[in-house]
């Protein structure tokens, strides 16, 4: 009686780590790419100056912003790893609902955004509708 | 701060990555659904794939997307750009309902309903962060950096 419970709660933890590994990824990646777009300014004031060209040379020659797209690889083969484990029901909507909630923190913590009541409450929201929608 | 209120163009600029990435999906999809079986055997199959006109319109939204996302982080939060853009969520569904006439549940109206009010409410408040010291200076180093570059051409 206790292997199946064993299997299951090994089921379990492999399917939380398959999708922490998403999430954190995924975090990780939108951070340093919010972070590199922040340190190169607005583009829309680039395009205006030097044109598209120098906007798109603007964002290819910031390495925090090759960072980001690393990470962001990283979390896309990590989604295809759990979906090669676990039902897409239950990845699609658990990762990109909870990716909102660790966004608003690691945005408040490394971003020093000002993450206040009205976007907590925005995030859950949003969160929270993402995972009804996609379930 | 120039940024607290958001520009017609820059609300443009966020229906854009709202828009761009369910379609983008939806086109690669749709696309890969009318293509025979991919294996690891054949992989040349995959790359003629690229060139088909459902993928290649996919691949063409979601580097639109990648493009409007990036400049949406340029000028606004990442806490403010991805809730707003969450709205794309509720334009998927709503197509597939009047326009594919696919049924919506109780659950998935609640759903969508959450996110209109999320997205409603952050887009109320101030997309970017006030920071009087950081941002100016940073924008004016990029430039001149840049045509120094241009300069030494």
């Amino acid at each position: 009686m206790t292997l199946p419970i064993l299997a299951l709660q090994s089921g379990f933890w492999a399917a939380a780590a398959m999708i922490a590994a998403v999430v954190l990824t995924s975090t990780t990646g939108e951070v340093l790419t919010a972070a590199a777009m922040k340190s190169i300014g607005d583009l829309d004031k680039i395009r205006a100056r030097s044109g598209l060209s120098g906007a798109i040379r603007a964002v290819v020659t910031c390495p925090l912003f090759f960072a980001g797209i690393g990470f962001l690889a990283l979390a896309f083969f990590a989604l295809l790893f759990s979906l090669n484990h676990l039902p897409v029901s239950l990845v699609a909507p658990a990762s990109s609902s909870l990716t909102l909630v660790t966004n608003a923190i690691a945005g408040k913590l490394f971003l020093k955004e000002n993450v206040d009541r009205r976007r907590w409450s925005s995030a859950v929201l949003v969160c929270i509708g993402v995972y009804l929608l996609a379930h | 701060m120039a940024h607290a209120r958001l520009s017609l163009r820059q609300y443009f600029i966020l229906g854009l990555v709202s828009v761009c990435a369910p379609a983008g999906d939806s086109c690669l999809s749709r696309g890969m659904s009318h293509l025979p079986e991919i294996t690891a055997a054949h992989p040349a199959t995959l790359v003629a794939a690229v060139f088909t006109p459902w993928i290649a319109l996919g691949i063409a939204l979601l580097i639109g997307f990648f493009a409007s996302y990036l400049t949406a982080l340029s000028w606004a939060d990442l806490t403010f750009v991805l809730p707003a853009t969450g709205l794309g969520n509720v334009v998927v569904a709503l197509l597939s309902h009047f326009w594919l006439h696919e049924a919506i549940s109780l659950e998935r109206w609640a759903g969508i309903a959450l996110i209109t009010i999320g997205v409603g409410f952050v887009a109320q408040g101030p997309s970017l962060t006030e920071r009087p010291e950081a941002d100016e200076p940073a924008l004016t180093a990029a430039l001149q950096a840049m045509q120094e570059q241009e300069r030494a051409r």
